[in-house]
């Protein structure tokens, strides 16, 4: 393999882990804050991705498509929030799986409801439909250049928002002792469900922006969702350093492993069978690096005590 | 039985109550929720089509939710409590794989409208399973014939790692002379293909050759034009059908596949099947759609022919295939399996609906590489 | 007589007097039903020894499922192909008797549970339920690129393993056969909770530190626990595979660990009874609303959200008033 497909592959491997963290950000930040599993965040990326389907479809605009997933996201999230979650937060784990995991049956099955069972139809906008030239000869596809760029931007307005917001020293008092800032008059409930929404309208923006070199199709968040847990179990569940770290590993090891691991076994074997034993180890790679994590580091690279 | 008489059955049926004859009991076990409903609706609704107003068919319908547990549970169900006759519907292999064998075994017939796992049509075929779709491997067959014959040189094969992608990598090879530039397997369900791209890019073939079903090909298709690579690209038709054309766009343009039918297919009757599809459902009919009618022709031209309590009379009647099927020109061979023209398509754009026009045929009278095997 | 108890023995008699009036009506697949509440209330018997007692929540107990159907799927595999499992270093045979395919599944998945626990109980709360939904999902990829036993295909068993005396292929004498292994595994499990086994790991689960203090080591009991909830989920997997006659690689992912979850959570949780009265809720609900509408799925959601907020000990709970409640 040449030095430049390689490095091609790794930058792939960035994106990918980019991807992964817009969408263990709002996860792990709703994590942290309220200590809520939510299975069902996979669910608010597929209702960013149908609305800005939908969107585009009815305006033709990408932004106004971004702009309506990222809305219908936060509602769909402040909607639950309130109906739902917030009678979970004093439960245990167990009732918070099992009650968003009933939240993922009513979400998909109603999108197919409204929207039918057949992929809808979402692009990327014109302007950046091509490959650029990086240098050093790689063409590179200019969306997934944006998709760094959004996911890098998302990053940093998070590390500012926590570090130097009024909202942001609420949330860390939260995480720190939730009595505490209840009895210094911060409004606890609006806090929390401000902090879904927020998180759910992240995973809106990572539908939407992926439903436009994805598929959009009921049951689409599912598999990510799973892979984000995967990221923020190896950061450290409420980290948001450790999802994005998290991130960029699990990205760089599937994309990686998918590339090499093949190429490795052809080391041992005849090359049809090391392509087929190498495709199937890449498959339970990030899996294997997880549960690596966790036999050393119980609480995940970046976490507290649970 | 014509399609002509079929929509006047279909129009009185509209205004008279159904029939009481019930002269063949067919099981219908398809998938229509959860991924992938999308094909199985299609099946299911152009098997309605065919057999609107037909009064020699009893239907009843079952969701398998693309499980296979819940397809054996059903297919129990059918057998027991319903007593169906007939068996069809299954989309997918594997499916098929664990319902067929034992459905079979206990006597009824089971006809498949999409699902031809190539175990079934080798060592495991019997007399009483029929293959109205195609054997699993035709496409690609067809497919690495058309690419040999068209000057192509040098190709990457991509396919899930999993049976029926290994299936299509074997099934494109065993007819393609040309070099096979790399093997590249994807997990099972992945969305993002930027590394197999970077891949096929750097590979320096002519053609890519891709077997992704459902979601991951729409992934897929979309990813590949964006990112600038110009080697050509070729499918089998599952991934450029009438419901993932949508899904992509102009991002499928120019792509070339292979299918058994086209909507554009000129041979008697296919017109007035999609039109009338057209009329019933409000949307292009698919090949899966097209299957289902097929299969529902099928039915009722064994039906009308022949008693179902007389399994060999009915299985006779069957086997001749005696039906106007929309693709044309089709018999089933010595395993129950089609003889059958493969073609290949374009997609292309028709006003504002991106969608498939026939090119020709790739590969005329195809028959399967597993009838050898069939013993029965 | 409490009134909990009399509504244990009320559904668990349910069971077999639903199957005997299906086989007077001659509704063999009524049976089939009735049999399939019995194997999923026996893997949710096996999770709830983990969940229940040992406040374990594992969202990967399909894995010991699918190891247990794997077993029975391989041995019967080998018998019916008449080829040998393994030659060297000695030869072993496929099977097509029931009592050595649950012997083979209960050990193959008591060795995985054994394992996977190990590992996984280093962590605890959120970690350790996503380090066991990572290794079903491990087995899940495995099962399906592992090329020998059919992939994502599975394998059909094309008859129904046998057992010395039965005829499992009539459908009430496999359901009698399912029936009484539930009955023995619920006396066991419901002796294992009042041993002094089960005391300490209800203690371990309530206050580690005190079971500590006391000298026992709640890592170990919760092996243990762990252990024996995998064995008898890994032999739910093996009656299950036989009810089907096929296996595949779906009983590893992880709607399956969902799915067994939640017949507990319906039942309710630590009850004995519960992942019973929860199966079979969930398998009447599944047979009548999928009839009704495409979209059922929708309703059993909302069903299990009420459940879980409002009716917090389940259906024996919301039957039976708060006289037992769970913690």
């Amino acid at each position: 393999m040449s030095t430049l497909l390689l490095i091609e592959q790794v930058l792939n491997g960035l994106q990918f882990g980019v991807m992964l963290f817009l969408m263990a950000a709002g996860l792990t930040l709703i994590f942290g804050v309220m200590g809520l599993i939510n299975l069902a965040h996979g669910s608010l990326y597929m209702v960013g991705a149908f609305a800005a389907a939908a969107t585009a479809a009815a305006t033709g605009s990408f932004v106004l498509a971004l702009v309506a997933a990222l809305i219908a996201a936060a509602a769909a999230g402040a909607i639950v929030e309130l109906t739902v979650i917030r009678r979970l937060y004093d439960r245990d784990h167990l009732d918070q799986v099992l009650a968003t995991f009933a939240l993922i049956l009513v979400f998909s099955e109603g999108t197919r409801w409204i929207f039918g069972s057949f992929p809808l139809y979402l692009d990327v906008p014109a302007a950046l439909a091509g490959p650029v030239t990086l240098p050093g000869g790689i063409e590179y596809p200019a969306y997934r250049l944006l998709i760094i760029g959004m996911g890098l931007a998302v990053a940093a307005g998070l590390f500012l928002l926590i570090s130097r917001t009024r909202i942001g020293i609420q949330i860390r008092a939260g995480e720190a002792d939730r009595e505490m800032i209840g009895a210094l008059g911060v409004d606890i409930s609006k806090l929390y469900t401000l902090v879904f929404a927020l998180g759910a309208a992240l995973a809106g923006l990572a539908g939407a922006l992926v439903g436009a070199i994805q598929s959009v199709q009921v049951g689409m968040g599912e598999p990510v969702l799973i892979l984000a847990f995967v990221v923020i179990v190896i950061g450290g569940i409420g980290s948001i350093k450790g999802a994005f770290v998290g991130a960029l590993l699990v990205g760089l090891t599937d994309t990686l492993g998918g590339v090499l691991l093949p190429e490795f076994f052809a080391l041992f074997t005849e090359a049809s069978s090391a392509k087929l034993i190498g495709a199937s180890v890449a498959s339970m790679a990030i899996y294997i690096l997880m549960a690596g994590v966790l036999i050393f580091k119980p609480t995940g690279l970046f976490g507290g005590q649970t | 039985m014509k399609l002509h008489s079929l929509m006047l059955a279909a129009g009185l049926a509209a205004t008279a109550s159904m029939g009481m004859a019930e002269k063949i009991k067919v099981g219908m076990i398809t998938t229509l929720s959860g991924g992938g409903a999308g094909l199985g609706i299609d099946v299911r609704d152009g098997f309605l089509l065919a057999v609107k107003g037909n009064d020699d068919i009893e239907l009843v319908i079952e969701d398998d939710q693309r499980k296979p547990e819940i397809a054996v549970q059903l297919a129990d169900k059918m057998i027991q409590s319903e007593k169906v006759d007939v068996m069809t519907g299954i989309i997918w292999s594997n499916l098929a794989m664990a319902v067929v064998p034992a459905a079979t075994a206990q006597g009824k017939f089971y006809v498949s409208p999409n699902a031809g796992p190539s175990a079934l049509a080798g060592k495991g075929c019997h007399p009483n399973y029929f293959n109205v779709a195609w054997q699993n491997d035709a496409y690609h067959e067809a497919a690495g014939k058309w690419a040999s014959e068209n000057g192509v040189g040098k190709v990457v094969v991509m396919a899930p790692n999993y049976p029926a992608g290994k299936d299509a990598i074997t099934g494109f090879k065993r007819f393609f002379t040309g070099e096979i530039a790399d093997e590249v397997y994807t997990k099972l369900g992945q969305q993002d293909y930027a590394a197999e791209i970077a891949q096929i890019r750097a590979s320096g073939a002519d053609m890519v050759y891709y077997f992704l079903p459902g979601g991951m090909g729409i992934s897929f298709m979309k990813q590949y034009a964006g990112s600038g690579a110009d080697v050509q690209v070729m499918g089998p038709a599952f991934s450029f059908d009438q419901g993932i054309l949508g899904a992509i766009g102009d991002a499928a343009l120019g792509v070339k596949n292979t299918a058994h039918w086209s909507k554009d297919l000129d041979v008697p009757g296919n017109a007035d099947f999609v039109a009338a599809f057209q009329a019933e459902y409000g949307r292009l009919p698919s090949v899966y759609a097209a299957q289902g009618f097929d299969t529902g022709l099928l039915l009722a031209s064994a039906a009308a022919k022949a008693d179902v309590a007389d399994a060999d009379a009915f299985r006779a009647a069957l086997k001749e295939a005696d039906f106007q099927s929309v693709r044309g020109e089709f018999s089933f061979g010595a395993n129950n399996h089609p003889v059958q023209t493969i073609y290949v398509r374009e997609v292309v754009k028709e006003g504002d609906v991106v969608t498939n026009k026939l090119l020709g045929a790739a590969a005329e009278n195809h028959s399967d590489a597993y009838a050898a095997d069939c013993k029965m | 007589m409490t009134r909990a108890a009399m509504i244990n023995a009320a559904l668990f008699a349910m069971l077999p007097i639903t199957a005997g009036v299906a086989l007077a009506l001659d509704e063999p697949f009524i049976i089939t039903l009735a049999t399939k509440v019995a194997i999923l209330a026996l893997a949710a018997v096996g999770l709830n020894i983990a969940l229940g007692l040992g406040g374990l929540v594992s969202l990967g107990h399909a894995a010991f499922f699918g190891i247990g159907g794997y077993a029975m799927g391989i041995l019967a595999h080998h018998a019916q192909s008449y080829t040998p499992l393994m030659e060297l270093p000695f030869l072993i045979e496929g099977t097509k008797s029931m009592p050595v395919i649950w012997l083979v599944a209960i050990i193959a998945s008591a060795l995985a549970a054994l394992a996977i626990g190990a590992l996984s109980l280093r962590t605890t709360g959120v970690y350790f339920i996503m380090i066991t939904l990572a290794f079903g999902q491990m087995l899940y990829y495995f099962a399906i690129s592992w090329p020998a036993y059919g992939g994502e295909d599975g394998l059909s068993i094309y008859v129904r393993n046998g057992f010395p005396g039965l005829n499992t292929l009539v459908p009430i004498q496999f359901f009698g056969l399912c029936f009484a292994v539930l009955a023995v595994v619920l006396w066991a499990s419901g002796r294992l909770a009042r041993s002094a086994f089960g005391l300490a790991l209800t203690a371990a689960r309530q206050n580690p530190e005190r079971v500590e203090a006391v000298g026992l080591t709640p890592y170990r009991l919760r092996l243990v626990a762990f252990t024996i909830s995998g064995a008898v989920t890994g032999l739910a997997g093996a009656l299950f595979a036989d009810l089907n006659r096929f296996v595949s690689p779906t009983m590893f992912s992880w709607q399956m660990s969902g799915e067994i979850m939640i017949f507990i959570i319906l039942g309710g949780v630590g009850r004995l009874f519960g992942p019973v009265a929860g199966a079979a809720l969930f398998i009447l609900l599944e047979h009548l609303l999928s009839g009704v509408t495409e979209f059922w799925l929708i309703y059993v959601g909302a069903l299990l959200l009420l459940v879980v907020l409002f009716a917090r000990g389940g259906l024996i709970g919301s039957l039976a008033g708060r006289e037992v409640a769970h913690d």
